[in-house]
């Protein structure tokens, strides 16, 4: 269990109102934002509680504030819409009451980058301005953005583990976790690498370096305080 | 330096003869190795976002994003400047300065939560009311805040600060307990006398229910921020007084928690109960009144063709 510190409790600071409706959202897309190369074009599809109360709460807002890349005490996520719009990235909501099984502050995230490339991101609020990625395309994972974060997508071949801890162990970085998430067998993995240092661009050409290496995503940690 | 319970805290405090602020402090920078510099800045830029949002209201109108609330506070300092308050001066003010950090809540503005956003107005309320009332520094309230901290810790460690868990007594209950526990501790009160503050002031709100109409942070929590920071000066004053809490805030929390499990679950932040579903309520439901708002506006925007809800034309990949 994580100890519980004198700013989890005096903060987060944060735009308000709701610390599961605005700033947990934000966290959700300031992470799926980082998935693709500058979006261009996002999809939100909102379930359970955020679906019925997303504009009461600017949870709306909120996500279109985390894609911009704003922290959760960023006084322009009010007026995120209008960024959007002033940085060329298009917006859609769609809301999804009928699926019952599923966290009640959940969001689909559907982006499209600069590119073209796509990628589809579930984020769960889970709390206190927390919140955990549990879905990359149609891979389960992990992923809290409470520390800065590697995703490496990869074909599930042998060797791809030893490589990447080479490459991290050559750049200095140290392991906070790593867990290796597929599809199934043979297919796309995804290693989802939470380190304590600081991310630089060089690990992330090293590890396309290797060629069961697809692609590699580098998600900074989310400052809440 | 931890403790995990009031019981180890008082007897960290009377041992070392620490006040429970620098019992906090201690742990932060001792248990969770923080650094004594940052830490320090930290709560000050959060005792900072606190009066700002505490002082907003009174220089700016602001519009809550589901159209219940707004003007509050300015209403309330009016009645004071006028001579009319019944409250006298410090509650009056912590009211006013609670209500308008609601306000700045609601309307997407900058606001500490602490313990949560919907309690969010209880502690500045008081604190800026007894700085501007009695002349206590920066220094000191930021310093007083690390005392309202740790009750805050306790009541999360040992049962939640969640209105959904806990109901509105776990959320405002604990922030008036943390605001209460600070004031003792400004005041010049001993360790002991802090945590009957916290205790007393969790024990007046026991039982209450969370039920915000249209499932918002707006009402009914902002009139119970009111009611929180008054109650957490209530309970202040009487531990003070040296009346003792018959309880020790180890069992308070406990029965606190207990209380919250028992409360049925449309009480807790559902909105499928209490004020939710009054009738009146539900006619001015902040949820409709935002979507109305906000679809006239987005209508124009639709027409530039950069924005849109719900169009399948608009549907991804």
């Amino acid at each position: 269990m994580n100890e519980i510190g004198t700013f989890d409790i005096i903060g987060p600071n944060m735009i308000g109102p709701s610390s599961s409706h605005t700033a947990g959202a934000l966290r959700i897309a300031f992470i799926a934002g980082k998935m693709v190369e500058q979006p261009v074009k996002v999809h939100f599809i909102l379930y359970g509680s955020f679906a019925r109360t997303y504009r009461g709460h600017g949870t709306d807002r909120a996500l279109v504030g985390g894609i911009l890349g704003y922290h959760p005490d960023d006084e322009r996520i009010r007026d995120s819409f209008r960024y959007a719009r002033e940085a060329g990235l298009r917006i859609s909501f769609e809301e999804n009451v009928t699926d019952k099984d599923i966290y009640p502050n959940t969001v689909d995230v559907f982006l499209t980058g600069k590119n073209g490339e796509k990628m589809t991101v579930r984020g769960e609020s889970i709390g206190g301005g927390n919140a955990v990625i549990t879905r990359l395309n149609d891979v389960e994972v992990e992923l809290t953005g409470n520390y800065s974060t590697l995703v490496v997508e990869h074909a599930d071949k042998k060797g791809t583990l030893a490589f990447m801890t080479t490459v991290l162990s050559a750049y200095d970085l140290n392991i906070a976790s790593m867990r290796l998430y597929r599809e199934s067998r043979g297919k796309v993995a995804y290693a989802v690498i939470e380190v304590d240092n600081k991310i630089n661009e060089g690990v992330i050409s090293a590890m396309k370096g290797f060629e069961a290496v697809r692609n590699v995503i580098m998600v900074p940690a989310v400052e809440l305080s | 330096m931890n403790f995990t319970n009031g019981a180890q805290l008082l007897e960290y405090c009377e041992t070392e003869n620490k006040t429970i602020s620098e019992a906090m402090f201690a742990r932060e920078t001792e248990f969770l190795e923080q650094p004594a510099e940052r830490t320090r800045e930290r709560m000050a830029r959060a005792w900072s976002i606190m009066q700002a949002a505490a002082q907003r209201p009174m220089t700016e109108e602001l519009v809550s994003m589901g159209g219940m609330i707004g003007g509050e506070s300015k209403k309330l300092h009016d009645l004071r400047t006028e001579g009319k308050s019944i409250c006298g001066d410090v509650v009056s003010k912590a009211v006013a300065y609670a209500v308008g950090v609601l306000e700045v809540n609601a309307s997407m503005g900058l606001i500490v939560a602490a313990p949560t956003a919907g309690s969010s107005g209880v502690i500045p309320g008081v604190l800026c009311a007894l700085k501007e009332q009695y002349g206590f520094t920066d220094e000191q309230i930021c310093q007083a805040l690390f005392n309202a901290a740790a009750i805050g810790y306790l009541v999360t460690r040992n049962a939640t600060t969640a209105g959904a868990e806990g109901g509105c007594q776990a959320e405002v209950g604990s922030a008036s307990a943390m605001a209460a526990s600070a004031a003792v501790e400004l005041f010049g009160g001993t360790p002991a006398q802090c945590l009957d503050a916290a205790s007393f002031a969790m024990i007046n709100i026991l039982g209450l229910v969370c039920d915000p109409i249209g499932g918002l942070v707006e009402n009914p929590c902002q009139g119970r921020n009111a009611m929180g920071a008054s109650n957490a000066l209530v309970a202040a004053e009487m531990a003070l007084a040296g009346i003792h809490c018959i309880t020790p805030i180890d069992e308070t929390i406990g029965v606190v928690y207990a209380v919250g499990r028992s409360i049925p679950s449309e009480l807790r932040e559902t909105s499928l109960g209490g004020m939710a579903t009054a009738k009146t309520a539900c006619e001015v439901c902040a949820a409709c009144a935002a979507k109305r708002r906000q679809d006239a506006e987005e209508a124009e925007e639709k027409k530039k063709g950069w924005f849109n809800r719900d169009n399948e034309a608009f549907k991804p990949f």
